[in-house]
């Protein structure tokens, strides 16, 4: 076994669709809250594989596509004007701020460096005492951990010249901002495979009673995803409100404790803008006052004005699953990966990006999913 | 953003002063480093799955044998897993 390529399987593959279209007798529509299963979901074909009355949704799990314009300004002038070393997952250097992208002042002359892990930044750090270094900390719960552990480590290390610009926003307030919008159309979850390794379930059992809206904890192969949605619909089809792991491989009931440990020393929940939907209240996580040494936001007092979406960006109902990227008048049109409008379009996970790239896979079909 | 995939251990070393645990985990051919701290009791040879540099979760190998059961049946197992 090597946990990859089993769950790839086309004999289970096929076993789950059939489960699927035996099950179905009625229109559902179901949301993947994670960036990560809808890029797996719509690269892999599966959208155009499933019956035409489970339609999937796409919620707003891509960290990259909500983090605000402003926050990248930010980033950026921390690089142009602060000569700090910008560190950043690599995801995030295309991604257009209101004037430019990190790539944009990279080739410029700023020191911005894409790393892997987090974990390199402080060394980076350690490396270049007479530098400040800040790392440009996105992420869901997933990331986290990791993110927390680079200031503990930093700490340790007595390190003065290390910082991190936060941008962490949280799964679960976002799922109850979705189901409670008047327009809400979403009638079950997938809920984030990897979010939940970290965190546990206990979160979502409250969700799950509040809106009787039944939840299955997923993975990202096409197998994990196609039983995910085999579960759901069957939760459905029988009228039931239920939180089931499909992931149960990584994911347990209580998460990971030493993680969930090392963020609790580290973050505390606070209110959090998201790109394209908005301020949701107890939505991401700031650096506790006992790190704000290690705050760059305090480190280096920046300021800088709210920049405005373009109008013509849906991205908000696509983000709550209202509207499909295609249903877009900009789509492909004025907004592409490389001209991003909006939220959606700034990284292969967001479903604008998503459907843009595989849109020659089976494009009518997928459309019309 | 949140992929994290599953890589075997291949060797473990201690860093600054014992407080670390650092782990060599082979992903297919390729070998990264990941830390530790989060999967305390995770051993070489132990599959992990690992997450921008981290280890976020032991793969639990009866839960992950236990999808195989819906081919059982069907006798298409063998060359599944072989
Ligand atoms: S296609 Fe572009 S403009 Fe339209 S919703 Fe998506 S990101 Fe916004």
């Amino acid at each position: 076994m090597k946990y990859l390529s089993e769950y790839r399987s086309p004999e289970l593959v096929d076993y789950f669709l059939k489960e699927i279209k035996r099950t179905v007798t009625k229109p559902w529509v179901i949301m993947e809250v994670c960036g990560g299963q809808t890029h797996s979901l719509v690269k892999n074909g599966l959208l155009t594989m499933l019956p035409e009355q489970v339609r999937m949704v796409h919620g707003p799990g891509c960290p990259v596509c909500v983090t605000p314009l402003n926050l990248i300004d930010k980033a950026v002038f921390l690089a142009e004007e602060k000569k700090v070393i910008l560190c950043s997952f690599g995801d995030m250097i295309r991604v257009p701020g209101s004037k430019k992208s990190l790539l944009d002042a990279k080739a410029n002359g700023a020191d911005i460096r894409i790393l892997y892990s987090p974990l390199e930044a402080v060394k980076i750090a350690s490396e270049n005492p007479d530098k400040e270094v800040v790392f440009f900390a996105v992420g869901f719960e997933t990331t986290a951990p990791a993110n927390a552990l680079s200031v503990i480590h930093a700490k340790r290390q007595g390190l003065k010249n290390y910082s991190i610009l936060t941008s962490h926003v949280l799964v679960p307030p976002a799922m109850e901002a979705i189901v409670n919008d008047d327009e809400n159309i979403v009638r079950g979850f997938l809920a984030a495979g990897h979010v939940c390794t970290i965190m546990g379930l206990s979160e979502y059992y409250p969700i799950v009673e509040k809106y009787k809206m039944p939840m299955v904890v997923t993975g990202f192969e096409p197998v994990d995803l196609l039983q995910g949605i085999s579960m759901l619909v069957s939760q459905l089809e029988k009228g039931e409100f239920k939180l089931e792991n499909q992931y149960s491989r990584v994911v347990e009931e209580e998460g990971n404790p030493a993680a969930r440990k090392v963020i609790n020393d580290v973050f505390e929940s606070s209110d959090r803008e998201w790109r394209g939907i908005g301020t949701i209240p107890g939505s991401g996580f700031e650096l506790r006052e006992d790190f704000s040494e290690y705050d760059a936001n305090k480190k280096f007092q920046v300021n800088i004005a709210k920049a405005e979406e373009n109008k013509d960006c849906i991205a908000g109902q696509v983000l709550r699953g209202q509207k499909k990227p295609h249903e877009c008048s900009q789509f492909g049109k004025r907004c592409t990966p490389s001209n991003p409008l909006g939220a959606p379009m700034v990284s292969s996970e967001g479903a604008c990006a998503a459907y843009y790239h595989y849109s020659n896979v089976g494009q009518n079909e997928l459309l019309n999913a | 953003m949140c992929l994290a995939i599953p890589g075997k251990i291949k060797s473990i070393e201690s860093m600054y002063n014992g407080t670390v645990q650092m782990a060599k985990v082979l992903f297919g051919g390729i070998t990264k480093e990941a830390s530790l701290e989060m999967v305390p009791d995770a051993k070489v040879g132990d599959y992990v799955l690992v997450h921008v540099g981290v280890a976020i979760s032991k793969v639990n190998e009866d839960e992950a044998q236990k999808i195989f059961g819906y081919l059982r049946e069907a006798g298409e197992l063998d060359e599944l897993i072989g």
